[in-house]
């Protein structure tokens, strides 16, 4: 079901068979002198159309490393490439702007992206469409649910037009059943496009119901820990049987990459 | 009220078979995920969704016309009402020499005398007009000031705390040094207008520009809006709040410091403003002309205030849900 793939991913030797390498990435925070190592060679290709989990406890930088991804921060060795131009990335909080309406939100994402004006409305509105929010153009970001939110910020996301999503544990402060119906949102929205999706998240069972592989970094400094590839056919459940025993088994190497902080 | 219809927007296969779930293998690239399976039941799905948008929405609606008239319009009547029919019964009641304490009943003559006499509207106009130039000059002066200011470090360091030192100054200290350089005229009168409004609408942006949540501009740099972009269609709107604040005590600040000057500054050049109009009261003793003068500034200060200002922060805070509820 889970076969255990044993050390950090080999990058792939094909050209451009990636939607996003991480070639040996290291980041150090601090002083020159006073460093405190953050990210540790990370080697990690993300192939098109794949759907990749960051796992880790707290500490491990997986939010510094999706930064880099990003292109919002530098690494200070190593390098990173993203063929398919500069990519999307969602937060944790919805970062919508709450002067404008939902559908204001996709345009600007939309006009910045160079867009024509007459393209923009009709084209959010197919956005707004694929995360089934097609009444809520007009909607002001205060009056959208938590879950609706995220469900705008994620079309907002796709206006990009990037091929490469990356997510901050988008879904962390949302409810079980909000988060579990974005789930399968996600799931869908995926599996319709060529998206490749790099996802950050702290929860197991998530990585679990969601990757095509999910990738366990260590904390303090991160590296890449070890690797699952997960053929569990989708969509899944979160509760299915399948997802949950894979999730003890990677919940108990979790603990212990944990439990060895506290043995010095 | 639901804003989702359910199941329009999506084109998702609906029965494709959910055995076909052979992965790609690890070599392989795939491009389109054609192997996924459709949802299970999407239907089900958006109708899960359609309840939970429903149940989370919050509905604003706007309060009725009546309760809008009990809440917002009897309040500060009954206040005036009130202050009217206490200085009628201290005038009645002689608690002072009629000289010092007009009845509110001299105070209408004094008006009406005015209207009678034609010049209320031009009194009032010469005060206004200067009032509101003199503050859209401050606009068009504090907005890029404040914007420098925010976001050039050196220019913070070196004049940031002059800024806000200056709006403790109270404006009509620059009265003097007005007249002095400029004469007594109406750039003297813009010139002190400006020292008072200036410092108010540059720190409001500033600070507006402060509290801009990092969230946002991170935001606004993923999907693009960096440099000059990312200031006109991040940094401003998102500083929309602080600036607002900024230009009503600007506002209020022009006001006071125009009519402390006119009170100070007295040349046919200048005509008769409010200031002006209080001061010839003065002089000529009339009490009545005086707390006419003084109603008529308070009056016009409030007046500009709620049709402008108020209205215009009320809008931008509803706008984005930062009300306590819909007004």
């Amino acid at each position: 079901m889970a076969d255990t793939l044993t050390s950090a991913a080999a990058p792939s030797t094909e050209t451009a068979a990636y939607a996003a390498r991480i070639d040996h990435v290291s980041k150090a925070f601090g002083r020159p002198g006073a460093q405190q190592l953050v990210l540790d060679d990370i080697a990690l290709d993300v192939r098109p159309g794949e759907f990749v989990c960051l796992l880790g406890a707290s500490g491990c930088g997986k939010s510094t490393l999706l930064n880099l991804v990003a292109g919002l921060d530098e690494p200070s060795a190593g390098s990173i490439t993203t063929p398919g131009g500069r990519p999307a990335l969602m937060f944790q909080e919805h970062a919508l702007f709450p002067w404008l309406t939902a559908g204001k939100n996709i345009e600007l994402a939309l006009r910045l992206r160079g867009v024509p004006r007459e393209e923009r409305r009709p084209e959010a509105e197919r956005l707004l469409d694929l995360v089934r929010l097609g009444g809520a153009y007009s909607k002001r970001v205060h009056e959208l649910s938590g879950g609706m939110r995220q469900r705008v910020a994620l079309a907002r996301a796709l206006a990009q037009d990037s091929q490469l999503l990356l997510m901050d544990e988008p879904f962390a402060a949302l409810d079980a059943i909000t988060r579990d119906v974005l789930h399968d949102e996600l799931t869908r929205i995926w599996s319709e496009t060529d998206l490749s999706v790099l996802f950050v998240t702290h929860n197991v069972r998530e990585a679990v119901r969601l990757a095509e592989r999910v990738v366990l970094l260590s904390s303090r400094p991160g590296r890449i820990n070890r690797e699952w590839r997960i053929d569990i056919p989708q969509p899944r459940r979160i509760e299915d049987a399948a997802v949950a025993d894979l999730s003890v088994e990677i919940t108990e190497e979790l603990r212990g990459e944990i439990r060895r902080h506290g043995q010095h | 009220m639901a804003s989702t219809d359910t199941g329009t927007g999506s084109a998702a296969p609906q029965d494709a078979a959910s055995q076909d779930a052979a992965r790609p293998g690890t070599d392989a690239v795939p491009l389109a995920k054609a192997g996924v399976p459709a949802q299970r039941g999407a239907a089900d799905l958006s109708g899960l969704e359609a309840g939970l948008d429903a149940l989370e929405t919050v509905t604003v609606e706007r309060s009725p016309l009546g309760r809008l008239l009990v809440q917002k319009v009897l309040p500060p009547l009954t206040a005036v009402v009130l202050v009217l029919v206490v200085w009628q019964l201290a005038s009645w009641g002689k608690v002072a020499d009629p000289t010092k304490l007009p009845s509110p009943k001299d105070v209408g003559q004094a008006l009406a005398d005015r209207w009678r006499a034609g010049d209320l509207f031009t009194i009032i106009w010469t005060s206004v007009e200067r009032g509101l130039l003199g503050f859209l000059a401050a606009l068009a002066i504090g907005t890029p000031l404040g914007l420098v200011v925010a976001r050039v470090r050196f220019v913070r360091a070196a004049i940031g705390p002059i800024l806000s030192g200056l709006q403790s100054l109270p404006s009509v200290a620059w009265v003097p040094a007005a007249v002095i350089w400029l004469g007594i005229n109406d750039s003297a009168m813009y010139a002190v207008i400006l020292l008072g409004a200036v410092p108010s609408i540059a720190n409001g942006l500033v600070s507006g520009i402060d509290q801009v949540p990092p969230l946002y501009l991170r935001a606004g740099r993923t999907i693009g809006a960096t440099g000059v972009r990312g200031a006109w269609y991040v940094l401003l709107p998102a500083a929309l709040p602080g600036y607002v604040a900024g230009l009503k005590q600007g506002w209020a600040f022009s006001w006071r410091s125009l009519m402390a000057a006119e009170l100070i500054a007295s040349s046919p050049d200048l005509g008769v403003g409010l200031g002006r109009y209080l001061e010839n009261m003065r002089e000529g003793s009339d009490m009545a002309g005086v707390v006419l003068g003084i109603l008529l500034i308070l009056f016009v200060g409030i007046a500009i205030d709620q049709i402008v200002f108020s209205p215009l922060e009320r809008w931008v805070l509803r706008s984005r849900g930062l009300t306590a509820r819909g007004q």
